[in-house]
């Protein structure tokens, strides 16, 4: 089995379709461009101030084009800068199409924690409680479990939360789960795992997909 | 007064940081943090300033390179992840802070700028964020009230000015810079262009010269981006 993270972006790069308007996350999304068809016709959406930003530049980088994380980027033709309210507005007013972001736990219901580990790491929340309350659609990528093998996919969310019943998807290494006002539903498993194992490694209660019984 | 040239210096400025003083500071991870008026700041030798911005910098870019030095006493951010130092000090209890969604820390600031008194909102309801701030209920639904930010001092980056203070950025050194400018009683504004009145296109200048009070010609950035440290 390859890199986990990189198994998840791959995956996480068949949600991204032509004629989009999407947020990548830091962390695993941020390694989804490198998995898209260079045929995918996206606008990315940066929360510091671009709509329309493309790969690490190879040469001259600009220190006054970059991504939310401080690093360069190139931008496409149509891209446009503005400022951060701006920015926020067409998170919070439904403009972004696709918000990919990093979790720490995902609950049946859809609530995303991905903000602070109390006691251990507080960085704070930066913009991931209006895109889990305002893009369109928002899935949740993560590692299956911890590192410890603690479950991430859960009943009720232990750590503290980002924004409630928000998650629509989330892709693990292991599997594709689905979130609908019924709860979770189990829709792809990856390869080299099996349905027990999924089980096994998750806490939270779910159904299986007609397609996967299939 | 008569002749709108507001264009000075760090050394004229300096006077206008002061113990106990709310700072707003523009930037993003230190991208459009004015450097040499952190540099004011640091030197000034001023004492318990409450900070207003997106975040803590890095330890040695932007309002970093002062929060370390711990003459902070508190920080309204919407993350810090990119200053251990910071975190530290929050775990220490030397610094205060305030975690903020990114947006709405951005709208509270905005609208000081604005003249107005807050706003409603369902971000953060149920979260950690959400507890202590007053309900409003309207109509049956329940939205937090958000309080404006202001600051007695305001310091900017932008890439040009005339000498009236209009501004023009660049690219996405412009983040924050706007509302920060508009939202501080007093604004400073550093830049890298001074022209005269009239050079630039009324249609390109993002913040009007009335909202800035002070203009000064900037040394340039004084540190290494993360990506030059690291490699892209």
């Amino acid at each position: 089995m390859g890199d986990p993270r990189h198994i998840i972006a791959k995956r996480a790069a068949r949600e991204v379709r032509s004629g989009m308007i999407v947020n990548l996350g830091i962390g695993i999304p941020s390694l989804i461009p490198d998995f898209l068809d260079p045929s995918t016709n996206v606008f990315f959406h940066t929360e510091n101030g671009l709509l329309g930003f493309g790969p690490t530049p190879s040469e001259n980088p600009d220190w006054a084009l970059s991504n939310a994380a401080g690093y360069p980027v190139s931008i496409v033709k149509g891209a446009s800068y503005f400022d951060s309210t701006v920015s926020f507005g067409m998170i919070r007013n439904g403009r972004i199409d696709l918000a990919v972001l990093g979790s720490l736990q995902v609950s049946r219901c859809g609530d995303l924690a991905n903000w602070i580990v109390p006691g251990k790491r507080v960085p704070g929340v930066g913009g991931a409680m209006e895109l889990a309350f305002g893009a369109k659609r928002l899935i949740a990528l993560m590692q299956h479990c911890e590192k410890n093998g603690k479950p991430k996919i859960v009943s009720t969310c232990t750590l503290p939360l980002t924004a409630t019943a928000c998650v629509k998807r989330i892709i693990t290494e292991m599997a594709v789960f689905d979130i609908d006002p019924g709860g979770l539903t189990l829709m792809e498993v990856m390869p080299g795992c099996t349905v027990s194992d999924i089980r096994n490694n998750t806490e939270a209660a779910f159904e299986i997909s007609e397609q996967l019984k299939g | 007064m008569g002749s709108f040239n507001k264009v000075t210096d760090y050394q004229a400025v300096k006077p206008l940081f002061f113990d106990g003083m709310t700072l707003l500071f523009g930037g993003f991870g230190g991208v459009g943090t004015p450097p040499g008026l952190v540099d004011c700041l640091i030197e000034s030798g001023v004492k318990d300033v409450h900070l207003i911005g997106n975040d803590a910098g890095f330890p040695w870019i932007g309002i970093g390179k002062f929060v370390v030095l711990k003459r902070a006493v508190s920080l309204v951010a919407s993350h810090i992840g990119s200053n251990p130092v910071a975190g530290q000090l929050m775990t220490d209890g030397e610094l205060q802070v305030e975690f903020a969604p990114q947006g709405i820390l951005n709208e509270r600031i905005r609208s000081a700028g604005v003249g107005l008194n807050g706003f409603l909102t369902e971000i953060g309801k149920g979260t950690l964020l959400g507890e202590n701030k007053p309900i409003v209920t309207l109509k049956g639904r329940e939205y937090l009230y958000e309080s404006p930010l202001s600051g007695d001092l305001g310091i900017v980056y932008a890439k040009k000015a005339d000498t009236f203070g209009n501004l023009v950025f660049d690219k996405t050194a412009r983040n924050n810079n706007p509302l920060i400018a508009m939202a501080a009683k007093t604004t400073i504004a550093e830049v890298e262009e001074i022209v005269e009145m009239g050079a630039l296109d009324p249609e390109e200048i993002i913040v009007p010269g009335a909202f800035v009070k002070h203009v000064v010609p900037t040394k340039g950035i004084n540190w290494k981006w993360i990506w030059e440290t690291q490699g892209t």
